[in-house]
């Protein structure tokens, strides 16, 4: 991995990051919401309503409103939000943590899950064992996050009263009352990911048990389980790292139901709040924030990837 | 077309699946008179009445017959992510082929903007569009047709750059096609087995984004009785009739694993040499 390498991956991250607000601050400037109707309210006199126009530049060319907008988003300044008066960038940050907190639970739970059903399902291929993890994955891809949501908090919450339903408890005040807030969005959020990672392990462990040098670790004579800890499982849960980041795609958007329907304070709820309210520049900082962590995560898993696979160069 | 038709009927994904979707065609097409009721008739005497002979899988909280709903609603729910996804396929596929075409540096500009678009989750994107071009089942449509069509341009390019170095797409360079035919008359039909099966996969994934788009209150709007609808309308009567939100909740899911299952299909029965 030379430094070059590394270079060109940054240089990536800046052009997605610049392609995405481009996209980002289109979609939303073509809003049917007059931002400062928006902001006085339908009764407002037409002179108040040309002073802030004129305030907050909405007269000037569209690309002056863009690098206006870009110049302050990369010192963090996303502006106020029309809902709150706050400064959005701060809230929308403090939002992502939460949001990330829940992401890496649920990546944390999907690991220990997948990776033991895919490898089992690929051992004992054609089995009982094998039958029925693909059927769990066919059954966990099917259900939208939406539909595994209900029906987690129809069954834990509601009949079974063990967990609460709703809510958010930060971990630093109430560590097991967070535990406990945030078990349901977890649990809905690793469902679509162990149907699709499990299946993902499977078919890389049968490629790897087909491969030459499994055969030659056996015809050595070594016992199965070294054959399958030594040699095929370390080739086989490589590709693992890529599938995860491609999957936290998935994830933040999956993120953003879930955080409505179990009314977490993270960076979808917010945007979810921000898109009713048509609040402008939270939604164009949620917008950006969240695809610019999904570009890093991204970038960080091809890294993560090199360093691991000592086979692969890049020039 | 036959001879693939038998091998997909032989692997049991195809079979089953494909089972599963002439039932919901039929559905589509016949639900109105499948449905025992009508499912807009308000009945307050059998408001939250269990399943049983007078409603099969029982009635809402305004006495509406949940078969007949789940039957007329398929109609607003399928369709609608077919359409999505069939456009979402058109334009990726055109803009991958048209990449591979190009080429060099074209080619490397449009696939990292590609890259780039993909960062923004299928789900963000298709929020934000459906904002700016208001609620409803159409716009909700032609938003996740265009948050489909960066992963279908991508999928699509990589067959096609195999497909670019075959002669017969040398032979109309050189004869001096233009890149509009070569595209559209040379490439594109050479790339359509592996688009079809990523295509019958990606309806899965619209009928579930298209189902919470309408759960979130951005897509079909009451009083259809569109599938993510109605799991909206039902959970907060999750207490007394569990039922009216199981039913929708179970379509939703069969719908995605017929496709799914379709998908997988078609990728054996395409692929000979694949044993698993």
């Amino acid at each position: 991995m030379s430094l070059s390498w590394i270079l060109r991956r940054l240089l990536l991250i800046v052009y997605t990051v610049f392609v995405v607000s481009v996209l980002v601050f289109g979609i939303t400037q073509v809003l049917p919401a007059d931002a400062a109707v928006t902001l006085l309210g339908e009764n407002a006199t037409a002179d108040a309503l040309a002073a802030i126009r004129d305030r907050l530049g909405l007269g000037d060319p569209i690309w002056m409103q863009y690098l206006r907008w870009v110049g302050h988003a990369v010192t963090g300044d996303f502006g106020l939000s029309m809902r709150t008066g706050q400064p959005v960038g701060p809230e929308m940050v403090a939002a992502l943590g939460r949001s990330l907190l829940l992401a890496f639970a649920a990546i944390a739970l999907m690991l220990v899950v997948a990776v033991p059903l895919g490898v089992v399902a690929a051992v004992r291929q054609g089995k009982l064992a094998d039958t029925l993890t693909s059927l769990v994955s066919y059954l966990g891809v099917a259900f939208p996050e939406f539909v595994t949501a209900t029906l987690f908090a129809m069954l834990l919450a509601d009949t079974l009263q063990w967990l609460p339903a709703t809510g958010y408890v930060s971990p630093f005040e109430d560590p097991w009352g967070a535990v406990r807030h945030l078990a349901l969005p977890v649990l809905t959020a690793s469902v679509i990911l162990v149907a699709h990672v499990s299946r993902m392990v499977r078919s890389e462990t049968l490629d790897v048990l087909h491969s030459d040098y499994v055969r030659a670790a056996r015809l050595k004579g070594l016992p199965e389980r070294t054959v399958l800890t030594r040699h095929a499982l370390r080739n086989a849960l490589l590709p693992v790292v890529t599938i995860v980041a491609l999957d936290v795609g998935y994830l933040l958007g999956g993120i953003i139901v879930i955080e409505e329907i179990f009314a977490i304070p993270g960076i979808g709820r917010q945007l979810m709040v921000a898109i009713t309210a048509r609040d402008l520049p939270s939604i164009q900082a949620g917008a950006l924030i969240m695809s610019a962590t999904y570009a890093v995560a991204n970038t960080l898993a091809d890294v993560a990837y090199a360093f691991l696979d000592k086979r692969i160069r890049y020039d | 077309m036959t001879d693939l038709l038998r091998r997909l009927v032989r692997t049991p994904q195809g079979a089953i699946g494909l089972l599963l979707l002439l039932v919901l065609a039929a559905v589509c097409l016949f639900g109105p008179w499948l449905a025992p009721q009508d499912p807009e008739k308000i009945d307050f005497l059998g408001r939250f009445r269990p399943a049983g002979a007078e409603n099969w899988f029982g009635a809402d909280q305004l006495g509406r017959d949940v078969l007949s709903r789940l039957l007329v609603g398929a109609r607003s729910t399928i369709p609608m992510a077919l359409a999505a996804t069939l456009l979402g396929t058109v334009i990726g596929s055109v803009v991958g082929t048209a990449s591979a075409y190009l080429g060099g540096r074209w080619d490397e500009a449009i696939m990292r903007t590609i890259d780039a678009v993909m960062a923004v989750p299928g789900l963000l994107l298709a929020l934000l569009l459906v904002s700016t071009l208001g609620n409803g089942a159409t716009n909700a449509m032609v938003a996740i047709a265009v948050a489909f069509a960066p992963g279908m341009a991508r999928v699509t390019r990589s067959v096609a750059l195999n497909v670019r170095n075959q002669d017969y797409v040398k032979a109309a360079i050189v004869r001096g096609e233009r890149g509009s035919w070569i595209v559209f008359r040379e490439m594109l039909p050479n790339v359509m087995a592996p688009v079809v099966i990523e295509t019958t996969i990606r309806v899965s994934f619209a009928v579930m984004l298209f189902a919470t788009l309408s759960f979130l209150g951005l897509g079909a709007q009451p009083p259809a009785s569109e599938w993510g609808l109605m799991v909206a309308d039902a959970r907060q009567y999750v207490h007394q009739a569990p039922w009216i939100l199981i039913a929708p909740s179970i379509a939703i899911a069969v719908t995605a694993i017929a496709f799914n299952l379709l998908g997988d299909g078609l990728r054996d029965a395409m692929n000979p040499r694949n044993e698993r």
